[in-house]
Parts: C-alpha cells; structure tokens; sequence
C-alpha cells in the first residue's frame, strides 16, 4: 500500500540504503547494495514475479488447453481462434493494463488479465498443431485396439503432442517473465518495479537496474531449463527436438 | 450496474479526450512510429544480411535459434534502463533498445526462411550452372520471402507495440501520455491507451496486407500447399513465431 502511494505521489526517495561510495556514486555494480537490499527489494520482487508469472500461465494454459481440445474436433474454429488471439497480442502491454482499469481496477487482476490475453498466442496455435500432428496410424491402431475417444486421446493423442505443447510452454512462461516487468508501471510487484524505480532517480541507479534485469533474465531462462528437463522425463523420446 | 454505467462513462471521457486532442496524439502517434521505424531499420540493415547468408551457407542454426530466445528472454524495460545508463536519456537510446527486440524475429525467420529451402531446389539451381549468389538472389531469396516478410512483420508489430513503453526513458511517443496521469488525468491515459492500441492493430492489419502483396502469386499458392503437407511433429521454438503469423 505505501509503496502504491510512492507510484501515484512521483517523487520516489531513494533507495540508496546505507549511502556508501559506492552507491552515491553510482558506480557500475555495488555488490554492498545488493547484499543489502537483497531481502527487502530483490527477493521480494523475485517472488512476485514468479506469482505473476505462474498464475498468468496457469491460467493461459487452462484455457489454451481447453479451448484447443475443442478446435481440434471442430476444425474450423482454430482459424477464428489464433487470429483473435494474434490480435490480442498484437496490443500494447502499457495501453492493455490502462484499457483494463475500469473494469478490474488498479490490481493484479487486471495485469493477470492482460498476461493471460497475451500466453494464449503462444500455447493454443501450439497445442493444435501438436494434436494435428499426431500420425494417422497411431490413431488407426488405437482404434484396432478398442480404445474409446477418450483413451485415444489421454493414452495417444496427449503423450504424442506433448513436445510441441512443451514447446508452446517455453515461449509462454519466457515472455511472460519478460512482459511481466511492465507491470511496475501499474503496481508496486515484480522485477520491474526496482528498475522502475531506478529510472525514476535523478541518475539511474545502475545497480538496481542490472540486478533486478538480471534475475529477470535469469528468471526466464530457469523456467525454459526447467521445462526443457520435463520434457525430456515425460517424452524421452523427443530429444531429437532439443532446439 | 453501477460499475457499468462508470465503465462507460470512463470510456466516453477517454473519447471526448481524443476528440479535443486529436492533433497531440497524431504528433505523439508519429513521433512513436519514427522511432519504430528508425529502430526496425537498424535492425533489418544490420541482422537480415547475417539470417540470409547463414542460411544460405546452411549454418549457425544455434545463433538463429538462440536470437529468439534471447529476443523473448530480454524484457525491453530491462533493455531499455540498461542502455540508458550507457547511453544516456533520449533517441538512441530506445532506437538501440527496440533494434535488439526486433532483431529476434527478423534473424530467426531470414535464416529459418532461407536454409529451408528445400535440398532437391538448391541441388536442381546448382545443376543448372549458378553460383552461390546468383543461387541466392534468384533461388533461395524468392522463396524465403514469406517467412522473410512474416519475420520483419513480427518485428515491426512488436516495436510499434513496445515503443510506448521507451516514454520512460525520454522515448516520446503515446506513452508519454499513459505514463503521465499527473498531467493528463485517467480521461488522458485511457485515450492515448486506446489510440496505442489502434495504432497497432493498424499497422497489424496493413502489414500483412503488404506482405500478401508482395509474395509472388506462385509462392501463395506453394504456401498453401505447403500447410497440410509441412511435417508437424514438432514445432522448433524458433519457428513458432511464423506458425503463428502463417496461419493466422
């Protein structure tokens, strides 16, 4: 709350802590600074981001996934789909937050939201293909073997289009990690707020910047490392697909 | 109802905005757009000859691939504060910053474009007596151009679409007008938020429009038949930034 007060007041004290040379200065890196603040501004921002992220996600899958399952039945519909996804995502991130305000308010639901809008691009034209993609012969002997739709589809068509839905992951979680910094300039939350902050300084304080940057890249490609590795437990036989 | 009757009321004084500063936003729109461009430009003139001659010479798929997920994993504030700090507040500044978020796309989709062309084409231009750069102008260039196009288009949409966000660093543009609530009230950041977002989705529209445009009518139909017969399997990262756009 106080720190919401600090965006809508402007001027943002500093966040130069103990004063040493070093931060007065503004010298390339302070590792004092990040020592310091490690636990009241880097952490924390870290942890909301991931909560940013993780929901915005979760979500977006939910309804990729579902809506996917759907267009895969009908066909024409994935046409309609992918072309209103693409012009959600085709929105700016700054004017979707603003556009949003009136209906959610300055929260995180509205960033939500917008971060969900913008997953769906990434995973629905994904999931389909990867469903599409699965050989008709795997499909004819399922069927040779008695399996319903639905075992078909959980025991076969799922596990098959698993690498491709992976991989509409990948992208999904990174830009969203990268999406998510735009958020500070609705909320006090996430990685973008200390960079936010540092920009606001008279002189840009270098330190916050490249750290809080630095986690958010390093953010984002943690979470591809991760889902690379839980590709390669649940399909193991897609390693050809390593790109 | 309540909510709603605010909601429209936010709406028709976000309007009312536009319609008595009509000639701020054109003048913010155009000063966003210049620096969109600038940015693209610097990008296409520096990263599409490397995309097309790596791929010509069927090499260096790891950088291609590599530049998308950089282009992705780099969030442009971070771009954007940490070239301030070298660079200084101002136009080159956020021109540098948005070229490196458009070179993404365009690097991926010049090389994907062009060391996809297929072995029996490239061996059938050999046979017949080209070298390496009439091959390549006359060959692998023509038929890379939708995946060149799709490219440079991804990339143009992006950085009109980020290009707001760069007013935090002296960038200009429409967003000098959504970050600035102090001055132009919530009636001002809705309107300019609004226009942000038609200005995109314009440029959205008019791009692929022009990209149909200059695919030669033979290749149109190659697309076309290219869609049910492209193996599907799976989905390279790096390519996903076409799929999406071809088959939208």
């Amino acid at each position: 709350m106080i720190a919401a007060q600090a965006v809508a007041s402007g001027p943002v004290i500093p966040n130069f802590g103990g004063g040493s040379k070093c931060v007065v200065e503004n010298h390339a890196f302070c590792w004092g600074w990040v020592n310091a603040h490690w636990g009241d501004t880097l952490q924390p921002a870290l942890v909301q981001h991931v909560e940013l992220t993780g929901i915005a996600v979760g979500i977006g899958f939910a309804i990729a996934f579902s809506t996917a399952l759907v267009a895969y039945r009908r066909r024409w519909l994935s046409g309609p789909i992918e072309g209103f996804s693409a012009l959600l995502y085709t929105i700016p991130s700054l004017a979707l937050f603003q556009i949003l305000v009136p209906f959610t308010g300055i929260t995180t639901t509205t960033v939500e939201v917008a971060l969900v809008a913008y997953t769906l691009v990434m995973l629905f034209p994904n999931i389909v293909a990867g469903l599409n993609a699965v050989p008709a012969e795997a499909l004819d002997v399922a069927r040779a073997m008695g399996f319903t739709r639905r075992q078909t589809l959980l025991r076969v068509e799922l596990p098959l289009a698993l690498p491709a839905i992976v991989a509409g992951l990948r992208v999904a979680v990174v830009s969203t990690v990268s999406l998510a910094t735009i958020a500070a300039f609705l909320l006090p939350k996430g990685l973008g707020y200390p960079i936010f902050l540092a920009l606001k300084e008279p002189s840009p304080f270098r330190t916050e910047i490249y750290s809080a940057g630095a986690l958010a890249v390093a953010l984002a490609l943690t979470a591809d490392l991760l889902l690379v590795a839980t590709r390669r437990v649940l399909a193991p036989w897609a390693r050809r697909s390593a790109a | 109802m309540t909510s709603a009757a605010v909601n429209l009321h936010t709406f028709l004084d976000a309007f009312r905005f536009i319609g008595s500063n009509w000639s701020l936003l054109l003048d913010k729109a155009a000063q966003q757009l210049e620096l969109a461009g600038a940015a693209l430009g610097l990008a296409m003139v520096i990263v599409l000859p490397i995309g097309v001659v790596l791929g010509h010479l069927r090499r260096g798929s790891t950088l291609a691939i590599g530049a998308s997920i950089a282009g992705r994993a780099l969030p442009v504030l971070v771009l954007i504060a940490a070239f301030l700090t070298v660079l200084g507040i101002g136009f080159v500044n956020n021109m540098i910053a948005l070229a490196v978020l458009a070179s993404g796309p365009i690097l991926t989709n010049s090389y994907e474009g062009v060391a996809r062309v297929e072995e029996s084409v490239v061996d059938a231009a050999r046979a017949s007596g080209m070298t390496g750069a009439g091959m390549l102008r006359r060959v692998e260039l023509p038929l890379a151009l939708p995946l060149l196009a799709a490219g440079v288009r991804v990339a143009a949409v992006t950085v009109i679409a980020t290009a707001p966000i760069a007013a935090i660093a002296g960038g200009g543009g429409l967003g000098d007008i959504i970050v600035n609530q102090a001055s132009y009230g919530f009636d001002g950041v809705l309107g300019a938020s609004l226009c942000a977002m038609a200005l995109s989705v314009l440029a959205f529209a008019l791009l692929k429009t022009l990209e149909r445009a200059i695919t030669p009518p033979g290749l149109r139909r190659l697309a076309v038949f290219e869609k049910g017969n492209r193996p599907r399997e799976l989905v390279p990262i790096a390519a996903i930034g076409a799929e999406i756009e071809e088959e939208t």
